[in-house]
């Protein structure tokens, strides 16, 4: 049992306007860019965002060892319903996945 | 001809290294650019049309850029004025200028550039077929185009091209991109155009390209083949992977850049290191597009707020929380409806608990369990209505609940704690972003407006 986060160098979210959503997982390794980039599917990102696996954007970066995933917002930035501004939080259900 | 441009700090208000920036005015910049603004501080700013940074802290920063402008005299431009780059945050940065150039002495010609767009004008583009929507774009339509509290258009380089080519000492642009302020001049000189664009976007937040992001001051100097970047601070230094990572940075796509006239694509860009403190990037390209269009954003408003907090130090209570307040919420519905004239969709009532879901709501995957409860739980409540009387009213007839309100009838009424008094807070206006979308221009600057002025202004009789 391994969470993501303890695999990785790092991950962090942000806005990317206040429309979307990016994350960026930062491998470190080969080896790791590899498995992150297999047990990291579609489904999985699906599964922590709630949004359809089609509408999530995915960037494979083996030059820089980065999984960026990309997605519209539940909620705009700042309205009624939004809970976190910056989008920086949902990153922790992410590091906190469990990638076995 | 290469161009050097120094860029102090990824926004006004931030801080920067000063030594730093002695650094960079000792290079000898062409121009000295900065930002001033960005949505990512929320919709409050666009809709105030107000700075989320403190004045004294802007005037402070632009007091050691006004000198350092005098020192290498060249142009200095700041973009988006006062976070939200409405007219009325550049004439905020107007005003803080002017004290300065008293203060320092200064006799300054200075360039203002507008980027308001009056409602109406929208809504006439809207019916026109002028806009375009973006992914994921706000339903809108002509009469709620006219009710939006500011809407502004995010300026090109050719627009800071204009501005700079008036001559002005000091350019205070309204909403521009990120990187116009700094790609126009490069542009201008005939640089190379994808390089001019991809080391705007690997500057615009100052020193976040490099190993020490918070020493703010950059140099990017730009010539016909790409660019080269280096940061003054002495303990910052860029990396091929500090660069080329920043291109991930709040971006969706980390190669393509969408901009007025055209795209910025990297894909085929190559970083190397040049010494072990700068890097060289090539390879970038800059594709025009058919038509020119300039990005939107607006703000209106949405609601008006009351916020309310209680803590909850009890254990039961603690450890059943989230049906506590599904049983309150429930409750205050109904007494809502007994005791007013307001409908389920006038008002709503979101609670925030704080140590259980407060930042991710339903997506939160972590459930407390016995052996890791939380000590206590912060009951975060944010009321909504029509207008502040309404959502004001509302937070009292709730109060003697959020305060007292059991579990269940069989227990005893409990009583929370009120962190303060009164335990409503009136936020007043709920702004929300109300626009993505592109508005096509047929010139550059047609959605724009120079005012050019001389300090001390220069009276006449």
């Amino acid at each position: 049992m391994a969470n993501l986060g303890s695999l990785v160098t790092k991950i962090r979210s942000k806005n990317a306007g206040p429309f979307w959503i990016t994350v960026d997982i930062f491998c470190g390794s080969d080896a790791v860019f590899e498995k992150v980039c297999h047990r990291m599917t579609p489904a999985v990102v699906a599964s922590l965002t709630g949004l359809d696996a089609a509408a999530i954007r995915r960037f494979e970066m083996r030059d820089l060892l980065v999984l960026k995933l990309s997605f519209a917002r539940h909620h705009v930035q700042g309205s009624r319903f939004d809970r976190d501004m910056h989008g920086a939080q949902i990153a922790t259900l992410f590091a906190e996945w469990d990638i076995l | 001809m290469p161009t050097r441009v120094l860029v102090p700090s990824g926004v006004l208000g931030l801080g920067f290294d000063v030594a730093a920036l002695e650094r960079g005015i000792a290079a000898r910049p062409d121009i000295i650019c900065i930002d001033g603004g960005s949505t990512d501080s929320g919709p409050y700013y666009l809709g105030t049309g107000t700075s989320k940074y403190a004045r004294d802290v802007c005037k402070a920063e632009w007091r050691h850029l006004m000198r350092a402008r005098a020192q290498a005299g060249v142009p200095l431009v700041i973009g988006s004025c006062g976070t939200c780059g409405t007219n009325s945050a550049v004439d905020w940065m107007y005003d803080i200028t002017t004290e300065l150039a008293g203060e320092l002495g200064q006799s300054l010609s200075v360039a203002r550039l507008y980027a308001d767009q009056p409602p109406s004008q929208i809504a006439e583009a809207f019916v026109a077929g002028r806009m375009t929507p973006l992914v994921p774009a706000p339903k809108i339509d002509d009469d709620s185009i006219r009710g939006f509290s500011n809407i502004v258009a995010l300026a090109g380089a050719e627009a800071i091209s204009v501005a700079l080519a008036s001559g002005a000492d000091i350019v205070l642009a309204g909403r521009t991109t990120d990187t116009a302020v700094i790609s126009a001049l490069p542009i201008q000189n005939g640089d190379n155009a994808g390089g001019a664009w991809h080391g705007a976007k690997i500057a615009e937040c100052g020193a976040f390209c490099s190993t020490n992001p918070g020493s703010g001051v950059i140099l990017v100097e730009f010539d016909e083949n790409g660019f080269t970047v280096e940061a003054m601070a002495e303990d910052a230094i860029c990396t091929p992977h500090s660069v080329s990572a920043h291109m991930l940075y709040e971006n969706v796509d980390p190669y393509i850049l969408y901009e007025p006239g055209g795209h910025l694509d990297v894909t085929a860009a190559t970083y190397s290191a040049q010494s072990n403190r700068r890097v060289r990037v090539e390879g970038s390209a800059w594709v025009p597009s058919d038509t020119y269009t300039v990005k939107l954003e607006a703000a209106h408003i949405a609601g008006y707020q009351t916020t309310m907090m209680a803590i909850i130090r009890d254990a039961h209570y603690v450890k059943n929380s989230l049906l506590w307040i599904e049983r309150l919420t429930r409750f205050l519905h109904d007494k809502i409806a007994d005791c007013t004239n307001l409908g389920i969709n006038d008002y709503t009532l979101e609670f925030r608990l704080i140590g259980v879901n407060a930042a991710l709501g339903r997506h939160e995957n972590r459930q407390p369990t016995s052996d890791s409860m939380p000590v206590e739980v912060g009951v975060l409540l944010i009321i909504t209505a029509s207008d502040q009387t309404i959502a004001t009213d509302l937070s009292k007839l709730i109060n003697p609940f959020l305060l007292h309100f059991p579990l269940s009838e069989q227990e005893d009424l409990p009583t929370f704690a009120f962190p303060y008094s009164p335990a409503h807070s009136d936020r007043g206006a709920l702004y929300e972003f109300a626009l993505n979308h592109v508005l096509t221009l047929d010139q550059p600057m047609d959605a724009f407006s120079l005012k050019l002025s001389q300090i001390p202004e220069v009276r006449h009789g």
